[in-house]
């Protein structure tokens, strides 16, 4: 929006009202020098993984080796994920507007000379359609992008989350100062309430009714009441709360600020996944600037209210996303959860009235509040409004992080946003929720995404994590898979979850292993009924989940590894076997040499051969053969 | 030991002595000691007020905190979805054979130690390693042999042997 690199202000001045950050916001906007060429570097997780550290240090020594003039000096800025992750790292260039992928830092002196010095577009970088062949210029005309909403991931990208006046440049705080100076708290919990707005951490609970719940027990008790915030994004293979968290940490702050002036609350929590060292290291950042400037600690803006909030790192457990477990942790004890008798919004934190919603929930509240209720309410569907951000990831081109408007149909997200999937084929099912959710075949694929649609289906939206799986994928180990993982978090209190799920993930090592009965399978739905009617915590009941969604979708691939004993798509071990295609098989000894086994035969140029026998089934042959030769059965 | 003795006595100015503080003395004594030792678990527990027992019993609770000393590098393999689907476990087994241990465990040498993780944010890029926290992506066995060679080579001019990978 600005550029980074103009000194604003030497020393931070508290912004005393509304007016103050009017002001401030001029004041940056000013400073910004339209003609001055800015670059964006994506510094979400896998960028960085993919190297843009090395590149914007790259672009830097560029700028200052090649003589480019001061009048076009670009400002280089990190930014949070930008979206496309599996094409990164991501380049965004102003005021061009240039959209470049994959980019390393070999290709900094080539962008500096031509786009920056010369005005012209790196062609080599751009997006290319892959089906198509059709070049890209733009963000806004590539596909992925096209077709998304864009309003909780709005300035994800587009900003420094490590400097607020960026923030502020782009409105942040200014649905505070209206709340501040417009409303009283209970207006805000009446906005919050009329947009339908429901908890974006996995049961879609009405985020309204949760405060007007608090409310209630205040009115009981009192207050101390706390506001807190769920970073924990336990899913394994979700990262859209950390992309929130590390791209736009003030839309989370001034979310939370806006929630603990609606309840009256003065002291907040963000619990936040220890795996995410930038979403901490950036939210404390944001803390502190905030402080600074007089939007948290004592009198904000000015007025009577005060309220401060403090980090907890999680340390690796699950089920400390569950709300009465996440109290316990913060409280500094082992994270069990408790009985519900007693809600939470009444008893939570230190027994008091909490608030707890993830993070996602708390990043739209400043906009519902700042564009009011009705507006927030068009979007999406009447029972499900807003958007939902989804990490879309598995067999998808496509991979990334994706925003769409509530409804959305299945098919949309994963052919038109994902691109479909590599080769082209359909996909064999979407995994939705995580280890909660469940499997959702190709032929609902024009299923709308939302809470109640997914419900009805046997999935759930969960917190977001989209997993494209296709004909290679089994859903006999993938339901393993969640069942080991809540096996090993589960923690250990109530037996239906200790021991059912055991059970359960037995019976599925079975079928692995070819030597499980048809009648298991009926064992394994009786077993899933009593760990859903038992067990305490949604750990326990919502476990069952993947394996029952894929017994009902995809009965005929659990009957094949029990009566056939063959796993149809390759993966289970020790039902598969490694074979060469002669055929195929050029004879250039690749494989020969990485078999951990030395179970592979051949002459150099002639047809290879594996040794049934002695294979272990690492697949790292399959891995290795540039032809294709390597064949599972 | 004197030497640990400081960097938690300097930890533990950092934090009230209440029980709220236990996870968080934890966290930065095995962030700067590397694992939790019976020394700094008894100061911790008296420094937050709480009963050894506790204290151990929120130390076992977490799966991050760990109780014995790591191996000069860590290898954290990612098991999250994406990373499960595009072969984590076959990556996890290579590793196992390679360096000659289980998962969790830490060679004889005190060089490699192995660990598994659930996803690390770059889903996208998986499957995912990360080597002393740095990122190692769409790992492949061949990778692997690479990365581990490096870290052997590093070390071969300063030490004799080495873990034989
Ligand atoms: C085992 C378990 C793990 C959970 N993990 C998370 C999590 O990682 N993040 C999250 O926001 N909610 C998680 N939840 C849901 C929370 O308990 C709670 O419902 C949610 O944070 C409320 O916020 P919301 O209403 O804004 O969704 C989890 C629930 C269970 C039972
Ligand atoms: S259902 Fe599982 S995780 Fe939840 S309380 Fe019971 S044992 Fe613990
Ligand atoms: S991390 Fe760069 S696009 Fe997601
Ligand atoms: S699943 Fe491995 S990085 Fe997310």
């Amino acid at each position: 929006m600005f550029n980074g690199n103009v000194a604003l202000k030497t020393e931070v001045n508290r912004l005393n009202s509304h007016t103050d950050l009017n002001d401030f916001r001029q004041q940056i906007l000013d400073s910004y020098d339209p003609d001055r060429p800015e670059i964006l570097v994506c510094h979400g997780t896998g960028c960085i993984a993919n190297g843009s550290v090395e590149l914007t240090q790259a672009l830097k020594k560029a700028c200052q080796t090649m003589g480019v003039d001061a009048k076009i000096m670009p400002g280089i800025k990190s930014t949070g994920c930008q979206g496309l992750c599996s094409k990164g790292p991501l380049v965004h260039i102003k005021p061009h507007g240039l959209f470049y992928q994959r980019v390393k830092a070999k290709n900094a002196e080539e962008i500096i000379q031509k786009t920056i010095i010369e005005n012209k577009p790196v062609k080599h970088l751009l997006y290319k359609d892959p089906q198509t062949g059709e070049l890209f210029h733009k963000e806004e005309d590539i596909p992925f992008y096209k077709k998304q909403k864009r309003y909780v991931l709005k300035n994800i990208g587009k900003i420094d989350p490590t400097r607020i006046e960026d923030k502020i440049a782009v409105g942040g705080y200014q649905a505070l100062a209206k709340a501040l100076t417009t409303m009283t708290p209970e207006q805000v919990v009446e906005q919050i309430t009329k947009s339908g707005l429901r908890g974006r951490g996995g049961a879609g609970f009405p985020t309204g009714r949760k405060w007007q719940g608090a409310l209630k027990a205040i009115e009981k008790k009192g207050r101390p009441v706390y506001v807190v915030v769920n970073g924990d994004e336990g899913d394994p293979g979700a990262f859209m709360d950390c992309a929130i968290m590390e791209g736009d940490p003030h839309a989370v702050l001034e979310g939370l600020i806006l929630g603990a002036y609606a309840l009256g609350a003065e002291m907040g929590y963000l619990y936040i996944r220890a795996e995410y060292p930038i979403a901490i290291k950036h939210l404390q950042i944001a803390m502190e600037q905030a402080k600074a400037y007089g939007l948290l600690g004592e009198n904000i803006l000015g007025s009577d209210f005060c309220f401060n909030a403090q980090i907890n790192r999680g340390a690796g457990a699950f089920v400390c996303g569950e709300s009465t477990a996440l109290f316990t942790s913060i409280e500094g004890k082992a994270g069990n959860p408790r009985p519900k008798y007693v809600r939470s919004v009444e008893e939570g934190l230190w027994g008091r009235p909490t608030v707890l919603n993830n993070v996602e929930t708390w990043a739209n509240v400043p906009m519902i509040v700042e564009n009011g209720a009705d507006w927030y309410a068009n979007i999406g569907v009447p029972k499900s409004t807003g958007t939902k951000v989804f990490c879309l990831v598995g067999k998808v081109n496509n991979v990334g992080l994706v925003e769409v408007p509530m409804g959305t149909p299945l098919a949309e997200i994963v052919e038109n946003i994902g691109g479909g999937l590599p080769g082209g084929a359909p996909f064999k099912a979407v995994q939705t929720g995580g280890p909660s959710g469940g499997c959702i075949p190709y032929h609902l694929k024009d299923l709308p995404v939302d809470f109640d649609s997914l419900t009805k289906a046997g999935a759930m939206m969960g917190s977001g994590a989209m997993i494209v799986m296709d004909d290679r994928d089994c859903v006999v180990d993938v339901a393993r898979y969640f069942l080991r993982f809540l096996e090993e978090e589960s923690c250990g209190k109530c037996l239906p979850c200790r021991l059912g799920l055991s059970r359960m993930r037995e019976i599925l090592d079975n079928f692995s292993h070819g030597c499980g009965e048809e009648k298991d399978i009926d064992d394994l739905m009786g077993l899933a009924q009593a760990i859903q009617d038992g067990a305490l915590c949604a750990l326990g009941s919502s476990a069952p989940n993947p394996c029952l969604t894929t017994i009902k979708f995809f009965k005929d691939e659990y009957i094949a590894h029990v009566r056939d004993q063959k796993c149809p798509a390759g993966v289970c071990k020790d039902l598969i076997t490694y074979s060469i295609d002669p055929e195929a098989c050029t004879g250039c000894m690749s494989c020969s040499r990485q078999c951990p086994q030395g179970c592979i035969s051949g002459e150099k140029k002639k047809p290879h051969a594996i040794d049934e026998s002695a294979c272990i089934r690492c697949g790292i042959c399959m891995e290795t053969c540039k032809f294709k030769a390597v064949i599972v059965r | 030991m004197s030497d640990q003795a400081d960097i938690i006595e300097e930890i533990m100015g950092r934090y009230p002595g209440k029980p709220e503080y236990l996870i968080f003395l934890l966290q930065d004594v095995q962030a700067d000691c590397g694992y939790i030792s019976p020394e700094a678990m008894n100061l911790i527990s008296e420094h937050a007020c709480v009963p050894i027992t506790q204290a151990y019993s929120v130390a076992t609770f977490y799966q991050s905190f760990r109780l014995e000393p790591k191996g000069e590098h860590e290898v954290r393999v990612c098991l999250g979805t994406a990373c499960h689907l595009k072969g984590g476990q076959r990556i996890v087994e290579e590793l196992e054979r390679k360096l000659n241990i289980s998962a969790g465990d830490t060679t004889e040498d005190m060089m490699f130690t192995l660990n598994s993780v659930n996803c690390v944010g770059a889903c996208a890029l998986s499957p995912v390693i990360l080597v002393d926290g740095k990122y190692e992506t769409n790992i492949t066995a061949n990778k692997i042999e690479k990365i581990l060679k490096q870290i052997n080579n590093e070390h071969a001019g300063y030490s004799e042997g080495g873990t034989n990978v």
